[in-house]
C-alpha cells in the first residue's frame, strides 16, 4: 500500500489549522462595518401576536432596524419549504401550513422567530431584543404526540387533527395472513426518545449585501452550501441564485441539523440590504440551539414479529406515529417514511413486512434528520423486537439472528420494503463481533459480577442502513424535489500541482484528507501536491452536500469519474508525444507508456504539454481540467454487529458500559483511521440516545431540557473505548470503489445493543435514555413481582 | 469604559472593555484571536479553555477585567518557535479531532492536566476532561492522544534527566 493511497492511515491535512486555532467558522468572519441580529423568540407553545410594539425599541441605543413578519410579508419574501412531498394512503399529499421565516399572526413553539434587531454592537441588539415589547394572547397547547391526535388545538388551522400524513409501505394483506396463521407472535410498544443534535459549533450566519454588484454573500454553518442557495434563491426569494453566493467555512459538527435552511440565514441577507449593505451577522447561543435547531427522533411504535415454531421469522407489521414538531423542516417528511419503514427488513429474509406512519404537528420545534435519520429508528425496533422474541422463545439472541439472516449468496436481495441489498455479509460479521467480545465467556464475567452484587449483561444489535440515497430518478418518484447526484472538477496546474472541487461539504469527515488520497491513488499524483476545496458556491460545482454517509460514495465517485475523463485525454495527448496510437497508451502510477515498450510520458508532462500546447494533437482542446457528476444506481448498504456489555448497580440503577465491540461492514475502506473516528462517534450519540439523551418539554410546551444543565451529553467519563472492526468489509457494487459510508453506523447501531444489554441484565426493557431512575424503578418492580 | 493590559501569548496587550465584556469576547472580538470558541452559554462546554496564569480557565466564565495583569495563553500561543506542542502533536497523530470545535479547549485542558498529573490513567484522564463536551469524535481518540502526549513528554522529561 502506498503511504498516502487507498488503505493508509493518512493524517489529516486539515487538522494543521485546527489544533493551532486557525480553523476559520462562521463566527470567526468579521468584516469592516458588521452589525449584529438578535432574533425575539416566542416564549410561548401557541400563541396569537396581537402586536410587535417596535417603537419600544426602535430608539435604543445603536438599533438598526427591527423586523418582523409583517415586512417579511410586506416585502413578499417566500415562506421556508419541506423538499420532499409524501403521500398519504389514500394519495392525497401530505398537508402542511405555511412556515415563514418570521412568525405572521401565530406563534408555534418555544423558540419561534418572531423579530429580529439588528445593531452596532452584538450587546445593543440583545438589549432591544430583550426590551421589544410583543402582545402575545396564549393558546392552548399541543405539545406531544399522545395529545396530537383528537386535540382541541391546532397547529395550523388548515391541518385537520394535526394530521400531516397517514403513510404505508408493504403489502397489508401479505401481512395479516401470515400473522393469522403464525405458530407465535411477538409484541411491544417502544419511544424512540426526542433528541437535540447538538452540534458544538453553534448555528451562525452572515449576510452581507453589496449594491454595487446587487449581489449577496452569505456566509453560513451549512452542510450544503448549493441547497441553501437553491431554496434562498428560489423559493424564499432572497435574491436570484446567480447573485447569492453561498459560503460553507470550517463548520463545527452537523449531524444533519445544518442540512435545513432555516429562517435566520434568509433574514440576515434581507436585513443587510434593509441597512444599506453592511454585514449582518447572527450567531446561535446555545440556548437558542437547543430552543430552535431542528430536533431528531421522536416516535411512538407498536412493533409485531411473527414467527414459526422454529423461530424463523414470518412477517413483521409496525404502526408508527411520528412527531414533525410545528412546522415542516427541509427533510422530515422523508425521515419518518423513506429513510425508516424501507429498512424494516434488517439483516434478515422476512417475507413479509407492512408499517404505517401518522405523522402530527405539535407545538414544539421542528423535527427532522438527525445522524442516521429514521434509520436508527428502525434498526432500535427491530433489534429491540428481535430480541424479544429470542427471549419468548428460549432461542440465543446470535442464534436467532443466524437462522433468520439473508444468507451471504442471496444477493442482491429483494427486500419486502422496496430496497434491493447489493452485497453483504451478516453472518460473517456477526461471528467476528462475537469473537472479539468473547461472547462465549460471557456467562463466566456474569457469574463473577454477580459475586460482586453487579447485574452484567451483553446485548447484539445487527444494523443495517441505506446510504447514499440515489437514484435521482427513483427519489423523484417517491417524492423528493431534487436530485441526489454529486459533481466534482480536477484542475490541474502548468506545474502538475490538483485542485479538487467537490460539491460535497467537510464539517468533520476529513474529506480533504480522504479525497486527496484518492487522486493520488488513481492518478500518482503526490499527495502533497493536491489541494480539495470545498464549501463555496462561488468556487465548486453545484453540488448537493453532505448528509446520509453519500460523499464518499456519491461525491467520492463522481471525483473518480472526472479521473477517468483526465486519463483519457492524457492519453490523446501522451500517444501525440510519444508518435504512438491512442489505444497502445496505458496509464499506471501516474505514466503514459506506450504497451510493450518502455516508452512513456509522465502525467507532469503530459499535463504541461496541455498547458503549453506547442507540440500538441491538433484537434484536441488545451488545458486539462475535467468536471463529472455521478448520480448512483442504488443506495449503499453498510452493515454490523455490535455487541455491547453492561454492569448495572442495582442501588442505583446506573449502567457502566464495560466493553462495546463493534465489527462494520463498510465495503473497502480508503483511510480507515478516519473511518474509526467517525464509527466512535456515532457510538457515543447512539449511546448518548440510549442511557443520557432525552428532550423534554412540559405540559405548557416549555423545553425542560434547553440547557447543558438539563440535556444530558455523554462525556467523556461517561462512555468507555471502544473495540473497533471496519476490515470485515464485502465491496459495493454501485461505485468504483466499493465503498459503502460510515457516518452514521455508529449513532445506528448502538442504541438497540446497550438496551439490549440492559435487558439482559436486568430482565425488563426500559423506554430510552435507561436513566439510573428508570432502571432502578424496573429492578425494583421485578423485585416486587417476584415477591407477590 | 474600564481598560485592561494583561499579557496573551507573550505579548503585552491591552484595551477598552465594558466591565461585562468576557475574557473570552476580549480575545476573540478585541484581539482577533478566534481560535478559542464559544459552544455554550452556561459554561459546560469547555470549547474556551486557556490559560490563565498558567491554569486553565473556561474563559466564557471570566471577565476581562479579572484577568487584567494576568498571562494568557491562547491555543494560537501554544506551539513555540512554530514547534508543536506535543499534545497538538499527538492530537494530530491519534486522529483526536474531527470538525475541530472543541480541540482548543480540550487541547488547552489536556495541556493542564499533564502539568498536574504527568502519568494519568485512562480513568484520570476521563474524569478531567468532564468540562469539556466533543461531540464528534466519542472521546475514544482524545483520550488515546493525551496518554500518548503523556508518555511522549514523560519520555522527554527522562531523556533530559
Ligand atoms: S463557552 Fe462553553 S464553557 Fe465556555
Ligand atoms: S471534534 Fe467536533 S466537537 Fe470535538
Amino acid at each position: 500500500m502506498a503511504e498516502h493511497g487507498i488503505g493508509a492511515r493518512v493524517p489529516r491535512v486539515e487538522d494543521q489549522r485546527f489544533i493551532t486555532g486557525k480553523g476559520r467558522y462562521t463566527d470567526d468572519i468579521n468584516q469592516a462595518g458588521q452589525t449584529y441580529a438578535v432574533f425575539v423568540r416566542s416564549p410561548h407553545a401557541h400563541a396569537r401576536i396581537r402586536g410587535v410594539d417596535k417603537s419600544s425599541v426602535a430608539s435604543m441605543p445603536g438599533v438598526l432596524a427591527v423586523l418582523d413578519g409583517d415586512d417579511v410579508k410586506a416585502d413578499g419574501l417566500g415562506n421556508l419549504i419541506c423538499g420532499w412531498l409524501v403521500k398519504s394512503k389514500d394519495g392525497s399529499p401530505m398537508k402542511m401550513g405555511p412556515h415563514p421565516l418570521l412568525a405572521q399572526g401565530k406563534v408555534r413553539y418555544v423558540g419561534d422567530r418572531v423579530a429580529v434587531v439588528v445593531a452596532e454592537t452584538y450587546a445593543q441588539a440583545k438589549d432591544a431584543a430583550e426590551a421589544l415589547v410583543v402582545d402575545y394572547e396564549e393558546l392552548p397547547a399541543v405539545v406531544d404526540l399522545a395529545g396530537a391526535h383528537g386535540a382541541a388545538a391546532l397547529v395550523h388551522d388548515e391541518v385537520a387533527d394535526n394530521l400531516i400524513f397517514d403513510w404505508e409501505l408493504g403489502d397489508k394483506a401479505a401481512v395479516d395472513a401470515a400473522f393469522a396463521a403464525a405458530h407465535h407472535v411477538t409484541r411491544m410498544e417502544l419511544v424512540n426518545n426526542r433528541l437535540i443534535p447538538n452540534a458544538m459549533e453553534p448555528r451562525a450566519a452572515i449576510g452581507v449585501y453589496d449594491s454595487g454588484t446587487d449581489a449577496f454573500t452569505c456566509y453560513l454553518t451549512s452542510q450544503n452550501p448549493h441547497v441553501h442557495r437553491l431554496v434562498m434563491a428560489a423559493f424564499i426569494g432572497v435574491a436570484p441564485e446567480h447573485k447569492l453566493r453561498v459560503v460553507g467555512p470550517d463548520v463545527g459538527g452537523g449531524f444533519g441539523s445544518k442540512i435545513f435552511i432555516y429562517g435566520e440565514e434568509c433574514v440576515v441577507c434581507w436585513a443587510s440590504r434593509k441597512i444599506g449593505g453592511r454585514p449582518v451577522k447572527w450567531t446561535a447561543e446555545r440556548s437558542e440551539s437547543f430552543l430552535s435547531d431542528a430536533h431528531g427522533r421522536d416516535h411512538i411504535s407498536t412493533a409485531e414479529l411473527a414467527l414459526d415454531k422454529d423461530g424463523n421469522f414470518l412477517a413483521m407489521r409496525v404502526n408508527t406515529k411520528a412527531n414533525l414538531g410545528a412546522y415542516m423542516s427541509t427533510f422530515s417528511s422523508c425521515v419518518p417514511t423513506y429513510l425508516y419503514a424501507t429498512l424494516l427488513a434488517g439483516q434478515y429474509r422476512t417475507p413479509a413486512i407492512y408499517c404505517d406512519v401518522q405523522a402530527y404537528y405539535t407545538n414544539t420545534a421542528p423535527v427532522d434528520a438527525y445522524r442516521g435519520a429514521g434509520r436508527p429508528e428502525a434498526s432500535f425496533l427491530i433489534e429491540t423486537l428481535v430480541d424479544q422474541a429470542a427471549m419468548e422463545l428460549g432461542i440465543d439472541p446470535a442464534d436467532i439472528r443466524r437462522r433468520n439472516f439473508i444468507p451471504r449468496d442471496a444477493f442482491p436481495y429483494q427486500t419486502p420494503v422496496a430496497l434491493i441489498y447489493d452485497t453483504g455479509d451478516y453472518q460473517a460479521t456477526l461471528e467476528e463481533a462475537l469473537k472479539l467480545a468473547d461472547y462465549a465467556g460471557f456467562p463466566a464475567r456474569r457469574a463473577e459480577a454477580q459475586r460482586r452484587g453487579k447485574l452484567r449483561g451483553i446485548g447484539l444489535s445487527c444494523y443495517i442502513e441505506a446510504c447514499g440515497i440515489a437514484p435521482s430518478a427513483v427519489v423523484g418518484s417517491l417524492g423528493a424535489g431534487v436530485g441526489l447526484w454529486e459533481s466534482a472538477k480536477v484542475r490541474f496546474s502548468h506545474t502538475g500541482k490538483v485542485q479538487v472541487l467537490t460539491g460535497t461539504h467537510s464539517h468533520g469527515q476529513g474529506h480533504e484528507t480522504t479525497f486527496a488520497q484518492l487522486i493520488a491513488d488513481k492518478l500518482g499524483v503526490p499527495f502533497g501536491d493536491i489541494e480539495v476545496i470545498h464549501g463555496d458556491t462561488e468556487k465548486t460545482p453545484v453540488g448537493m452536500g453532505t448528509y446520509g454517509s453519500r460523499s464518499l460514495a456519491v461525491g467520492g465517485e463522481a471525483i473518480m469519474k472526472a479521473c477517468d475523463k483526465i486519463i483519457a485525454k492524457g492519453k490523446k495527448i501522451a500517444a501525440h508525444l510519444l508518435e504512438a496510437a491512442e489505444g497502445d497508451i496505458e496509464f499506471k502510477d501516474g505514466k503514459f507508456t506506450v504497451a510493450g515498450t518502455d516508452k512513456s510520458k509522465a502525467l507532469g508532462e503530459v499535463v504541461f504539454a496541455a498547458y503549453v500546447p506547442h507540440n500538441y494533437p491538433p484537434d484536441l482542446e488545451p488545458g486539462m481540467e475535467e468536471g463529472a457528476f455521478f448520480d448512483p444506481p442504488n443506495f449503499t448498504f453498510p452493515a454490523g454487529t455490535y455487541v455491547c456489555e453492561v454492569e448495572v448497580e442495582p442501588a442505583t440503577g446506573e449502567v457502566d458500559i464495560v466493553r462495546f465491540t463493534a465489527v462494520d461492514d463498510f465495503g473497502n475502506v480508503i483511510n480507515p483511521m478516519i473511518v474509526e473516528g467517525q464509527v466512535h462517534g456515532g457510538l457515543v450519540q447512539g449511546i448518548g440516545q440510549a442511557l443520557l439523551e432525552g428532550a423534554r418539554y412540559d405540559d405548557s410546551g416549555q423545553l425542560l431540557t434547553g440547557s447543558y444543565m438539563d440535556y444530558c451529553m455523554p462525556r467523556a467519563d461517561n462512555v468507555p473505548s471502544f473495540a473497533v472492526v471496519t476490515s470485515a468489509g464485502t465491496a459495493c457494487t454501485s461505485n468504483s470503489m466499493g465503498v459503502k459510508g460510515c457516518g452514521e453506523a455508529g449513532a445506528i447501531g448502538a442504541p438497540g445493543a446497550v438496551i439490549n444489554a440492559i435487558t439482559n441484565a436486568i430482565g425488563r426493557r426500559v423506554e430510552m435514555p435507561a436513566t439510573p431512575e428508570k432502571v432502578w424503578r424496573a429492578i425494583h418492580s421485578n423485585v416486587a413481582v417476584a415477591a407477590e | 469604559m474600564p481598560s485592561v493590559s494583561m499579557t496573551v501569548n507573550g505579548k503585552q496587550v491591552g484595551g477598552e472593555v465594558e466591565s461585562r465584556t468576557l475574557l473570552v469576547e476580549f480575545l476573540r472580538n478585541q484581539l482577533g484571536l478566534t481560535g478559542t470558541h464559544v459552544g455554550c452559554d452556561t459554561s459546560q462546554c469547555g470549547c474556551c479553555v486557556v490559560h490563565v496564569d498558567g491554569r486553565s480557565v473556561k474563559a466564557c466564565t471570566m471577565l476581562a477585567v479579572q484577568a487584567a495583569g494576568s498571562q494568557v495563553t491562547t491555543i494560537e500561543g501554544l506551539a513555540r518557535n512554530g514547534q508543536l506542542h506535543p499534545v497538538q502533536a499527538a492530537f494530530r497523530e491519534h486522529h483526536g479531532l474531527q470538525c475541530g470545535f472543541c480541540t482548543p479547549g480540550m487541547i488547552m485542558s489536556a495541556v493542564d492536566l499533564l502539568q498536574h498529573n504527568a502519568n494519568p490513567t485512562e480513568a484520570e484522564v476521563r474524569e478531567w476532561l468532564e468540562g469539556n463536551l466533543c461531540r464528534c469524535t466519542g472521546y475514544h481518540n482524545i483520550v488515546k492522544a493525551i496518554m500518548a502526549a503523556a508518555a511522549d513528554m514523560s519520555g522527554h522529561a527522562k531523556a533530559a534527566e
